[in-house]
């Protein structure tokens, strides 16, 4: 690599910084940001349902699998697949299927301008380029993939109760139940904050990796696939550092 | 009036710039000149601040753009227009959207007038009934245009142009260069030309420079070119048929 740690996590802040002013237009930032769930948002729901059904009705048979002894109640199946979807399946998992699909589109929408001379053009014109195009995109995410959370951990819990209701693993009566045991709304929250963290790896990582794409269209490839390989590498990271923040 | 003062600009070993004077008139078409992969296009970058020169400034009517503040040099791009090699027009907008995109970031005007002024500048640039297509949908000349269009949008004081008619018929070349002087004249616009296409150096060349690797190597206008002595520049001058029958 041609420059160092350092230097890359120096250049991204600087360009988060730029990125983070105040918009030149807040008629032209809102309609960009409205696009932008649209392009993050709205467009990732179709993949979202589907890991999510799938991930919830895994999590809910291996729960059940793995439950062999009569001392313990079949209703920790429901409670099982409610605290592993919250806690981690679907902000996780979730969250780094939409760094493959979320950051590939960002790095490769900006690298190729920057590669075709647009992101000069913007500069010439007196536009702040990380504020015109990262801007709108970080800040729909950070909204919008709280929601899609929502969604999925809503869908994965479905998945599981269709496993309840196909299979004779679980009675539904039983699954319900163990979904309402014990709720607390606090693992919802620690929930959210790992997705609003995440959206921000995701967008800010994936600009800063398209902004800087030096060279032609291999490069913009090469820089996409960075850009989710290193937000996938921070999420997981990330994820470490604020469960051992906010649960212990 | 442009000033480069005694502007350097090197890519890790390979000095690109060297050493580099000139000055561009107001209401004239300033050209600079030179072989492929002279530096005609940092020598314009670096004129307009998107390279950093390493050595030198330049400066805009005696204002300098090397240490100027992130405002001020906002306020100057918004006085400067510029027409890329590649074009560079946004491929997620229609032609119509392009061209209006620094009228939509810098005025106050209404969509009518707006859209008014968008029309205007395309018929200046000879071009109907695009309004609504992609830049994917043109031809290379007419992405020129088109650029060129949004370029003057916001009637600029300073306009630079790289290579502007580079893959164009003769025909809409030249159409491409008179509008380019007569805007010139007409707005008392400072107006920098990269070219290595010796028509338009002959048809409106009021003042040329020539960068020989890196250097200012001449300097004069399109009647003193053909009489020069100028080794270098005579090899670059008539390389074509043409211009040799000129001779
Ligand atoms: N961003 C860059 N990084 C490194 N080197 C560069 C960069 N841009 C240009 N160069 C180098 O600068 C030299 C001059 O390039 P430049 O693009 O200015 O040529 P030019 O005169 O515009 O040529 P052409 O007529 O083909 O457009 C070339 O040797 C090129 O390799
Ligand atoms: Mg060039």
């Amino acid at each position: 690599m041609k420059h160092n740690f350092f230097y890359h996590t120096g250049r991204y802040c600087i360009l988060i910084t730029e990125a983070f002013k105040r918009p030149d237009r807040d008629r032209v930032f809102w309609s960009h940001l409205f696009r932008e769930f649209k392009n993050l948002g709205v467009d990732s729901i179709g993949i979202v349902a589907i890991i999510s059904i799938f991930m919830g009705a895994v999590v809910a048979m291996q729960t059940a699998y793995n439950i062999d002894s009569p001392l313990i109640p079949m209703t920790m199946v429901g409670f099982t697949t409610r605290q592993s979807v919250i806690l981690e399946f679907s902000p996780t998992i979730v969250s780094l299927i939409l760094a493959g699909k979320v950051g590939s589109r960002i790095a490769s929408e900006i690298g190729s301008m920057r590669v075709s001379e647009q992101i000069d053009a913007l500069k010439i014109m007196g536009v702040n380029p990380p504020n015109f195009l990262i801007l709108p995109k970080i800040t729909a995410a950070m909204i919008i993939n709280p929601a899609l959370i929502i969604i999925s951990i809503g869908i994965a819990l479905f998945g599981g109760w269709l496993v309840a209701a196909l299979t004779n693993l679980v009675t539904p009566q039983d699954y319900i139940e163990g979904l309402r045991f014990w709720f607390d709304g606090y693992t919802v929250f620690y929930a959210m904050v790992k997705t609003v963290v995440f959206a921000f790896i995701i967008t800010s990582v994936s600009g800063y990796m398209g902004y800087y794409v030096e060279g032609g269209s291999l490069e913009v490839g090469t820089n996409s696939t960075k850009a989710v390989v290193y937000s996938s590498i921070l999420i997981i990271v990330f994820n470490l550092i604020l469960t051992q923040i906010l649960l212990t | 009036m442009i000033e480069a003062k005694n502007i350097s600009k090197s890519f890790g070993d390979n000095d690109v710039l060297k050493d580099i004077s000139a000055s561009f008139e107001p209401g004239k078409t300033n050209l600079i000149i030179g072989q492929s992969g002279s530096g005609k296009t940092v020598l314009m970058k670096c004129l307009v601040g998107l390279f950093d020169v390493d050595k030198g400034r330049v400066e805009y009517d005696g204002r300098n753009i090397s240490d100027m503040s992130f405002k001020q040099k906002k306020d100057i791009r918004k006085e400067l227009g510029m027409l890329f090699q590649g074009a560079a027009l946004f491929d997620s907008m229609t032609v119509e959207q392009n061209v209006m995109f620094p009228l939509n970031m810098f005025s106050d005007k209404s969509y009518e007038e707006k859209l008014e002024r968008v029309n205007f500048c395309l018929d200046r640039v000879d071009l109907e009934n695009v309004n609504r297509l992609l830049p994917s949908e043109l031809s290379g000349g007419m992405k020129k245009r088109v650029a060129i269009a949004r370029a003057i949008s916001m009637n600029p004081k300073y306009l630079f142009c790289d290579e502007p008619n580079s893959g164009l018929d003769p025909r809409t070349s030249g159409l491409i260069d008179d509008l380019i002087s007569e805007l010139t004249e007409e707005y008392q616009m400072t107006t920098v030309v990269n070219t290595h296409d010796m028509n338009s150096v002959l048809n409106i060349g009021d003042k040329i420079a020539y960068i020989y690797k890196g250097e200012l190597w001449w300097e004069g206008n399109k009647h003193e070119i053909l009489k020069t002595d100028n080794k270098e520049l005579n090899d670059f001058v008539f390389s074509t048929e043409l211009t040799k029958r000129l001779k």
